[in-house]
């Protein structure tokens, strides 16, 4: 069996600085991005990456922010988003008690038939669909962690890597659903 | 009913005295509604005064101000009185005009995302896109502006709202779901503050902007009083406790008193009430309070921690938190009075010391002797604003808050322009004391016009005018850090001030003696129109002592 990761998880990113997960739901509106994103910008915080998307209820949203920080940082993180008043509820994911996925489109060069049947191999070995491909170029997705996305992407990197578009994570926490929104 | 209409009813039910504003094309519906309006409007001369003025009115009246503007410069001319508000907590309600949901992105005439520019420095903005909207919208911006950590909350209204007519309702009752203040504190960490208070042998409270916007007066009081605990307070929370009290110790920070800024460094438990820890205040965020008890009481949880680690944090309104606290300290409990004999003791060594070393300036006037003057005949409810710069630091250093809660001024933003304008709010919200505008020439010029306010509206205060013909305040720097080279700072006394305040309709005198200055302040304390005093001082008077940018509080320098 290959090594699937060769990057170090993204949970031990280094000893004070970690990535995490923050599951934050909001109101469903207008304006609601912009106000979260620029408490990013003026605050001073990092942000890896953001998704956002209508949840089972059509008045809220669920955002899904991933930060490399400290704890202390993430701390004031928290309560800055907190404190925003489109903001409803906040949950801290870490590996343990969530479950995270992430899409990634990955094109590359593949002139040479071979090529393009080592790649589709790959893919199958890390559960990646073709999605296209022509003569020139092969069109990978991708679905897992980010490591696993990275991965992949170490490992077809000799091929010539054309275009990445990742989604950036999503993730719920795991099991029995304890909020009331 | 049309959109203007129910903004206007919709305030009338918060029981809105004032509003404070200046129309244009985005707002003319509104200002029509206006006509129709028991509400009073005060027409200032410059959209900053306007948001000024709500914000010296909510301070004094512990209720949102209201300003409101048209779009585009009228928008963005209030936004410095928006931040500064924002950055002292202080609740008010912008309405801006916005020009037809239609043209909203074309870059029409006027149009400016005022949302957008304002949002750092807003609580919360609202842009109602139909006229039923609105009158919710007025019941959420004034609970979200008055309620937890109070601050600005803007309503941008684009005209076609405004002019449409529609049925509208008034909500007796609104929840914003993601919105729920803290009032009543975790009582576990109230009890384990309430140990650490009881074990200190020298503790000292430092009572900070919070007291004052919760009304904690006389909590605190209590407090203090009970155990003989020292109280310092930050620049925003002077006046907090009366400065004539035998346990106050002033204002500490860059330019605090260099008693209290001594004995809060040789405390053993620091009891931090409403304050945030700003680098004003405590220099060094790792050097102030190190290796003792730090407790935070505040209502604002991201305060906690944000600048200074603690050891216990007490998230509520510091009002309801204070009672808890005094409740829990046990009727029997005795205070070993040796030690307190001791500890406050050396309040008076430290007092008596620095009152000695500092020296005074020999000329007949000094900032420090017309503020000394200005306390001996401003009765104590009189209320005192300050502008921004020497004027202000002179003011919290020699001039005693004696009736809590009588004294503010733009602490966190340091706003020039921000004392006149906000003085006259003040007048409006308590028009039975007089007020005072402690200012220097550089912060006046900035909103003088304001004068035309004051004189027509019927809302006389006084302009007690520290004339140094500088920008004192960075002319003080450029002489300590900058070896002296003068570079953009002298005001050559221009406009003369008197002939200024005559032009406008106002009282004025220019005083060089201190018996002419007390003249002027008992004549301008009778007169019912605006007064400008014109005070002129030594160019070269700094203010001492001072805690360099970027030391720590035991790095203060007592003189030049």
């Amino acid at each position: 069996m290959m090594e699937l990761s060769k990057s170090k998880s993204i949970f031990d990113y280094d000893d004070s600085n970690k990535m995490y997960i923050l599951s934050v739901i909001v109101e469903n509106k207008p304006g609601v991005l912009f106000r979260i994103t620029n408490l990013f910008r003026s605050r001073n915080f990092n942000i890896e990456s953001i998704t956002v998307g209508i949840t089972e209820k059509p008045d809220l949203s669920r955002m899904t922010i991933t930060t490399i920080s400290d704890v202390k940082t993430l701390e004031q993180l928290v309560k800055q988003l907190q404190k925003l008043i489109d903001v409803i509820q906040i949950n801290v994911l870490n590996k343990e008690n969530a479950v995270y996925r992430e899409l990634a489109l990955i094109k590359m060069n593949a002139k040479d038939p071979t090529t393009r049947i080592e790649i589709a191999n790959f893919a199958s070995i890390y559960r990646g669909n073709i999605m296209d491909i022509t003569n020139e170029t092969i069109t990978v997705e991708i679905i897992g962690t980010p490591d696993k996305i990275d991965a992949f992407k170490d490992l077809v990197s000799g091929y010539g890597i054309l275009q990445v578009a990742r989604t950036g994570v999503s993730a719920l926490p795991r099991g029995a659903v304890d909020d009331d929104l | 009913m049309t959109g203007a209409a129910a903004l206007m009813a919709a305030l009338e039910k918060e029981k809105v005295e004032f509003i404070f504003g200046l129309p244009g094309g985005a707002n003319l519906p509104i200002y029509d509604a206006l006509v129709d309006s028991k509400i009073r409007h005060v027409l200032v001369r410059h959209e900053q005064s306007a948001a000024h003025m709500a914000d010296g009115y909510a301070r004094i009246k512990r209720k949102a101000g209201v300003c409101f503007a048209t779009s585009g410069p009228g928008a963005t001319n209030l936004v410095t009185g928006i931040a500064t508000a924002y950055a002292d907590s202080s609740p008010i309600i912008a309405v801006t005009g916005q020009v037809a949901l239609p043209m909203i992105g074309k870059d029409a005439f006027q149009e400016t995302d005022i949302i957008g520019v304002t949002n750092p420095c807003t609580k919360y903005a609202f842009q109602p896109r139909v006229a039923t909207e609105i009158p919710e919208m007025v019941k959420k911006s004034f609970y979200i502006a008055e309620s937890g950590r109070p601050g600005p909350v803007l309503l941008d209204i684009p005209k076609d709202v405004q002019q449409q007519v529609m049925k509208m309702e008034f909500p007796d009752y609104i929840k914003v779901r993601g919105y729920n203040p803290v009032v009543d504190a975790d009582l576990t960490e109230i009890n384990k503050a309430c140990e650490m208070i009881l074990k200190a042998e020298k503790p000292i409270i430092m009572a900070g902007g919070g007291v004052i916007l919760s009304g904690a007066f006389s909590e605190l009081q209590v407090l203090a009083e009970l155990l003989s605990i020292p109280v310092v307070t930050t620049f925003k929370g002077k006046g907090a406790f009366p400065e004539n009290h035998q346990l106050a110790l002033g204002p500490i920070g860059m330019h605090g008193h260099a008693e209290a800024n001594k004995m809060v460094l040789e405390a053993d438990c620091i009891i931090a009430i409403g304050a945030r820890f700003s680098d004003r205040t405590v220099g060094r965020f790792d050097e102030f309070g190190k290796d003792i008890n730090v407790i935070h009481f505040d209502v604002d949880p991201a305060e906690i921690g944000k600048n200074k680690s603690v050891n216990a944090a007490v998230i509520g309104d510091v009002k309801s938190s204070l009672r808890s606290l005094i409740k829990l300290i046990p009727k029997n409990f005795q205070t070993n009075d040796e030690i307190i004999k001791l500890w406050l003791g050396r309040k008076r060594e430290l007092v008596n010391y620095y009152e000695d070393s500092i020296k005074d300036y020999s000329r007949e006037i000094t900032a420090k002797k017309a503020l000394k003057k200005l306390r001996e005949i401003l009765p104590a409810d009189g209320i005192v604003t300050t502008e921004v710069g020497q004027c202000q630091m002179w003011a919290s250093l020699h001039f005693d808050v004696i009736t809590p809660g009588t004294f503010f001024s733009s602490t966190g933003l340091g706003t020039m322009g921000f004392g006149f304008p906000a003085s006259i709010g003040a007048k409006a919200a308590r028009s039975n004391v007089p007020v005072v505008d402690i200012a220097g020439d550089g912060s006046f010029n900035m909103t003088e016009n304001s004068l035309a306010v004051s004189v027509l509206e019927d809302l006389p205060v006084i302009v007690f005018l520290l004339n140094n013909q500088m920008l004192g305040m960075v002319a003080q720097w450029q002489r300590t850090f900058y070896n002296r080279r003068y570079s953009g700072v002298h005001q050559k006394n221009c406009p003369d001030y008197c002939k200024l305040a005559e032009s406008y309709g106002a009282d004025a005198y220019r005083v060089s003696t201190l018996d002419e200055l007390d003249k002027a302040l008992r004549n301008s304390l009778k007169s019912s129109v605006a007064t400008v005093i014109d005070i002129p001082i030594d160019p070269d008077e700094d203010v001492y002592p001072f805690v360099a940018p970027g030391t720590g509080l035991k790095d203060m320098i007592i003189g030049a």
